[in-house]
């Protein structure tokens, strides 16, 4: 009796952590990528829902468990215990404890259900709609050119939008499978090559999010970030007419050593990269360089841009980013002839900064 | 009663040691090398799962490249699934249920052989891709493109294709083997709902294996025809759209997860009886919620992919049918705790085991239909909520019940107990530790970080729960430890067992400990549920001079006898899957024809081989 009682006690110890911890997992929505801290719509339903269906969860567990509890300590056997009766079943128990759960099931499948529909239909389908395409590693983003007809305006990994308002997201992917995830705005969409995916977000404050691929896509998946600015209409709009314009010619003559060298032979860097302005610099297959300067952020949202580290990331882009494709197939990492010199990497650096 | 002797010349008789072994179609030696290779398997895909835990433990570590990480979580993950959990049951099935059911043998014995040598050579193929041109990175479940050769040129994946095509010859002769088996081997008497719970339980993984196997099989062909033939079945460049991998994936991908957890089930319906000296509590309902839970496995595939924009109809269609699946699921539950109710319960610790199984499971079971719910899972899709979610059920729930079923049986199949101070250590251990590794793990999940990430940095707040869970990771590691300290102490010198050291309810109780070569002396007839219960407890005579091959003894019992066909066809397999990795060389299109040759001409030499030779005396 004494043992089975220090038996129960000891249960009870390891048990009633589990029991408790659950609340603890609220205790952080300062962190960046926290799902607690919903700021639009989208993420404020799913959160709503995910805290229904979490207390109807933890109802469900504080009752079976107290009960599987108590059954455990009450009918523990005891020395001379006769055999117990040897009953086979009970119909109508049975019955019950079938309709009991799928009741339980109701309670969550109908808002599951209406929450469903409201995430993936925009209530606006003629606001802002910008384009996402997922590339391995980096996210490509695209707006309507503020003019109504010219070119997609084109930037990578700084998402602007402007605040309070709903927006349209396309979404697909030039490679292989990604995901579009800003935790404090929405829940994820895949972004699947030749499927174009659809969803809607909205910040109902300004600031910054972190957003992040949530699928499996390859050696650098871990670091493939981006970030969203939200910010008032009038910033918006100033930002993306700046983003609409060309690039300007540079002046001070490091830079223009570095241009040269960008559109050149040697580095190659226009046969990825797109600069807008350049007749030369036209490449697809990395992102849009036209106003990188501006951006808060390089190799996909991992390091701060500035200018020790576009120096590093142009230098040794391993070190930042393991597997960028950069490194793989640009020849000035793998051809010693065209290895850049510290100069180069300076009149590039310099280049890249007037690109603003 | 006498022992058994055949003494056949020209083929393999009495053979001993090793070759004992590979010639040997006694489904109890089977299920010993199932148990023994999946543990060992076990071991290998719990370092990979430590060296990520070690890389995870803190922010912006760098003890392994993301190359690597992607290889580690990749193989932990096929090698869990594939080689650990799946013949561990298979190991459960071979050893139990001829016992359970009154048989001799399964029905089909040489194919039970080639079953586990064709499993082992499957294992070998995608283990040995460590060390033979890099494992696998894309994943257990391997997502189109990036499986494809633009992505993936190394032969990784292919080692993984491979692999999993061998296993699957594996699975589906295994399948079909217990399908039968449990089907027309039953001694007389045991209608199909007078099975043991875990005969019923295998019977119903069999179907789902016989089901879904093929289905991952037609994948993987056409995966291989992309990679070897540069056909376009995944290539969206070509205008292929990946989302047919997906599909393709979890109709099979879904079933598999019963297909683990059912055996799992099974396991805890014979120990809860047991231990609480009661009936299984309304056990047409745990049969049917078996079978309900097995057919409903297909019509919730989708909900692995509430994010890859299937629209708002098949999101919520997929929401609904996967909470549909908590009833029956629940319903076990209840009826696992009306067992227990009114029981007189022993906490040995078989028990404990399929308690803790209760309890994770229970967990694991509502974190599942937290992720049913399609529009709050878009922010727990491919987070670690989902790994937390995951290793409840599959620790929680499979392990648990396999560690609970390996208490249990190990007295029946070495004639020793476990110890079982060690064993009450070994279960708290694992208890304790596993939460602390995979509860942590929903915290990290809701807080926004993904899965498969190799590194984070410290600004996301995610440092103080990944060092946590590596601890945890490292406590299980040597829980574990100690489970395998018991498992040899305890062979060794373990206290002799009785035939029925539990007061059992099923017939593998009514026979001595270890079971003999020939498992029952004479055939038992069977007149209801529990019938060793039954002999015991109402003197219901559980084996009266009946039916089988053995007139009254063991003396005349015809026992199929070894062969090595079984295992030349593996090998033959194993090599020819092997070559295939390599089939642009000549080497390696040699070695795959030679080695298809091989299994043909072992098939053919096989059949013509008769199951006892003709020549016996007796």
């Amino acid at each position: 009796m004494n043992s089975s009682r220090r038996r129960s006690t000891r249960l009870w110890a390891a048990l009633l952590p589990i029991l408790a911890i659950p609340l603890l997992a609220a205790c952080y929505p300062d962190n960046p990528q926290s799902t607690f801290d919903a700021v639009g719509p989208v993420a404020k339903s799913q959160l709503n829902l995910f805290y229904w269906i979490f207390w109807a969860a933890v109802f469900v567990f504080v009752v079976v468990g107290g009960i599987l509890m108590w059954i455990t300590l009450r009918f523990r056997r005891k020395p001379g215990d006769p055999d117990p009766a040897q009953t086979h079943g009970n119909t109508p128990l049975e019955i019950g404890w079938t309709i009991a759960p799928a009741l339980v099931l109701v309670v969550i499948a109908v808002p599951t259900v209406l929450t469903i529909f409201d995430n993936l239909n925009s209530p606006d389908p003629d606001a802002l709609t910008i384009d996402v395409v997922g590339h391995q590693w980096w996210f490509e983003f695209r707006y309507p050119h503020p003019d109504g007809n010219g070119d997609a305006v084109v930037t990578a990994n700084e998402l602007h939008i402007p605040v309070g308002e709903v927006v349209n997201v396309n979404l697909d992917s030039k490679d292989v499978l990604h995901s579009f995830w800003i935790p404090k705005l929405a829940g994820k969409v895949d972004l699947v090559p030749g499927n174009e995916n659809f969803m809607w977000i909205q910040a109902d404050e300004p600031g910054e999010y972190l957003g992040q691929c949530a699928e499996f896509c390859g050696e650098a998946h871990a670091l493939m970030k981006f970030r969203v600015v939200a910010e008032s209409r009038s910033e918006f709009d100033a930002w993306l007419t700046a983003e609409a314009a060309p690039a300007q010619d540079p002046v001070d003559p490091l830079a223009q050593q570095g241009k040269a060298l960008f559109e050149g032979g040697k580095a190659q860097c226009w046969s990825c990269h797109t600069v807008a302005g350049s007749s030369k610099s036209r490449g697809q297959t990395g992102p849009d360089l036209t106003h990188v300067w501006n951006r808060g952020h390089i190799a996909a949202g991992v390091i701060e841009n500035n200018q020790r580290n576009l120096r590093q990331w142009i230098e040794d882009p391993q070190s930042i980013k393991q597997g960028t494709i950069m490194f793989r197939d640009a020849k000035i990492y793998s051809d010693p002839e065209r290895k850049l010199t510290d100069a180069d990497v300076a009149a590039l650096v310099a280049y890249l900064q007037t690109l603003k | 009663m006498t022992t058994l002797s055949i003494p056949v010349p020209s083929r393999p008789v009495h053979p001993t040691g090793v070759w004992g072994w590979i010639t040997t179609i006694d489904h109890k030696r089977i299920g010993i090398l199932y148990g023994v290779t999946a543990f060992i398997m076990f071991i290998t895909g719990g370092l990979e799962a430590l060296y990520m835990r070690a890389q995870l433990a803190r922010p912006d570590q760098e003890l392994v490249s993301p190359e690597v990480f992607n290889q580690l979580f990749t193989m932990h993950a096929t090698t869990m699934i594939f080689l650990a959990i799946m013949p561990m049951g298979a190991a459960f099935f071979n050893y139990i249920i001829p016992l359970q059911i009154g048989a001799r043998d399964v029905a089909f014995p040489r194919l039970n052989a080639f079953s586990y040598w064709t499993f082992l050579g499957g294992a070998l193929i995608l283990k040995l891709s460590w060390f033979f041109g890099g494992a696998p990175n894309a994943g257990w479940f391997g997502y189109a493109p990036i499986t494809g050769i633009q992505y993936n040129p190394g032969h990784g994946i292919d080692f993984w294709a491979m692999s999993l095509q061998v296993l699957g010859i594996a699975s589906l002769a295994a399948a079909f083997n217990f399908i039968v088996t449990i089907i027309n081997m039953r001694a007389p008497g045991m209608s199909l709902m007078r099975m043991p719970l875990f005969t019923w339980m295998t019977l119903i993984t069999s179907f789902l294996l016989v089901l879904a196997f093929p289905v991952i099989t037609v994948a993987l062909i056409e995966l291989m025809f992309d990679r070897f033939f540069g056909m376009n079945f995944f290539v969206p460049a070509k205008g292929a759209n990946p989302l047919l991998w997906q599909h393709l994936f979890w109709i099979f991908g879904h079933p598999e997860v019963y297909i683990l957890i059912l055996p799992a089930m099974g396991i805890v319906s014979e120990i809860i009886p047991t231990f609480s000296k009661k009936p299984l509590f309304g056990y047409p309902v745990v049969v049917l919620s078996g079978a309900v839970i097995g057919f409903m496995g297909w019509m919730v595939w989708s909900h692995h992919m509430f994010t890859v924009g299937l629209g708002p109809v098949a999101n919520s269609v997929f929401a609904l049918t996967t909470m549909a699946i908590a009833v029956p699921t629940g319903v076990k539950i209840f009826n696992w705790m009306g067992t227990m109710w009114g029981g007189s319960i022993s906490f040995k610790t078989p028990m404990l085991f399929a308690l803790g199984f209760i309890w994770l499971f229970i967990i694991g079971g509502l974190s599942g239909v937290m992720h049913s719910s399609a529009a709050s899972d878009a922010q727990q899709q491919d987070t670690y909520f989902v790994v937390a979610h995951i290793h409840y059920v599959l620790f929680g729930g499979s392990i648990m019940a396999l560690l609970a079923g390996t208490y249990y049986w190990f007295p029946k199949v070495t004639g020793r107990m476990m110890n079982e101070t060690l064993g009450k250590i070994n279960f708290w251990l694992v208890f304790i530790s596993m939460n602390i590794t995979f509860f942590p793990m929903h915290f990290i999940g809701l807080d926004g970080m993904p899965r498969r990430i190799y590194r984070y940095s410290s600004e996301y707040g995610w440092d103080f729960w990944n060092l946590v869970a590596s601890i945890g990771a490292f406590a299980l590691a040597f829980a574990i430890l100690v489970f395998m300290i018991n498992v040899i102490r305890s062979a060794m010198k373990g206290e002799k067992a009785s035939a029925d050291p539990w007061d059992g309810r099923t017939l593998e109780w009514s026979i001595p400990s270890p079971t003999p070569e020939y498992n029952f002396a004479q055939i038992p007839t069977v007149r209801g549920i529990d019938p060793f219960w039954a002999q015991k407890r109402e003197r219901v005579p559980v084996a009266p001079v009946a039916g089988g091959s053995g007139e009254d003894d063991a003396h005349s019992i015809h026992l199929p006898q070894p062969s090595y066909w079984p295992f030349l066809a593996s090998i033959g397999l194993f090599i020819g899957a092997y070559g295939l990795v390599y089939y642009q060389s000549i080497v390696g299109m040699t070695a795959g024809i030679l080695g298809l040759a091989l299994t043909i001409v072992s098939v053919y030499a096989w059949s013509f081989e008769p199951v006892n030779d003709p020549e016996e005396e007796h």
